[in-house]
């Protein structure tokens, strides 16, 4: 699936318009524990999270995915964002639950990584 | 530059939890361009940005070195912080004396010094109390 397709199936906001979101990803997780995600996250593409700090790109980076969602209406600062474009994350923002947006989107053929 | 080691060192604040990972971020980026495969230089940084934080949470800032050889990547984490007491504890996955306000960020599941030693291909600990703790570990490729 596409960024821009994740981007529709959220009814998310692209905040990082200058990110190429016709990359495709096809696995995903959700998670606030940034430490879970460096631990038990092997090739995930894409991270949903409701955790607003500049740690959440970081370790997007660090464990190289390429898309960051953020739920519940949280919205990162430009400082973060201009993070996210130079490392090459695109990040949306949607107002839906994380339970929502990730049942949505297991709905529309995300998976989590099985190794 | 053929031959010649190559080393980074990075000062790292204890006092600004928001700068935590911009050291891994640059040898990251150092790594890439020198033409590292990208799983080692995955391994590497999530090890390197796991021992920045701890500096950061644990033992209010220290410093970290790099030095590239042919095919190895050493890393070393230092600093003269307070200790670790019991470092078999310390190692278990799923212990950590982080605050609830460290947890709020994302941070202390206990899973850092682990996820540290399972990334890399060798992991050396020493720690004092009251003088600090120094970690050595590397990734092959
Ligand atoms: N540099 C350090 N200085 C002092 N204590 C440390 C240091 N690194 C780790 N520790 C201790 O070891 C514990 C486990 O570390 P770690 O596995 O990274 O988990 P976490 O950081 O989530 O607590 C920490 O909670 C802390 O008590
Ligand atoms: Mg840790």
């Amino acid at each position: 699936m596409k960024i821009s397709e994740v981007a529709n199936w959220l009814g998310a906001e692209i905040l990082t318009p200058d990110t190429d979101c016709e990359r495709e990803v096809f696995t995903a997780c959700g998670s606030d524990m940034m430490s879970d995600v460096l631990a038990y996250v092997k090739d995930q593409a894409l991270l949903l999270t409701g955790l607003n700090n500049p740690q959440v790109i970081r370790t997007a980076d660090r464990m190289d995915m390429i898309c960051v969602v953020f739920v519940r209406g949280k919205r990162p600062e430009q400082p973060m964002l201009d993070m996210a474009s130079n490392m090459g994350i695109s990040v949306l923002a949607t107002d839906k639950t994380m339970f929502h947006a990730c049942g949505i989107l297991y709905g529309a053929g995300l998976r989590e990584y099985r190794g | 530059m053929a031959g010649g080691a190559i080393r980074f060192h990075y000062d790292v604040s204890g006092s600004e939890f928001s700068l935590a990972g911009t050291a891994s971020a640059d040898v990251k980026a150092q790594l890439k361009k020198m033409g590292v495969p990208s799983d080692a230089i995955r391994r590497a940084a999530i090890a390197l940005y796991e021992g920045e934080i701890n500096l950061v949470i644990h033992a209010g800032g220290g410093a970290i070195d790099v030095d590239m050889a042919p095919g190895v990547i050493n890393m070393a984490i230092t600093d003269e912080g307070p200790g670790i007491p019991d470092i078999d504890l310390a190692m278990s996955e799923g212990y950590s004396s982080a605050s609830d306000e460290v947890r709020n960020l994302g941070f202390g599941a206990g899973m850092g010094l682990p996820n540290m030693k399972k990334y890399t291909d060798s992991f050396d600990i020493q720690s004092q109390v009251g003088k600090g703790t120094s970690i050595t570990m590397s990734v092959r490729y």
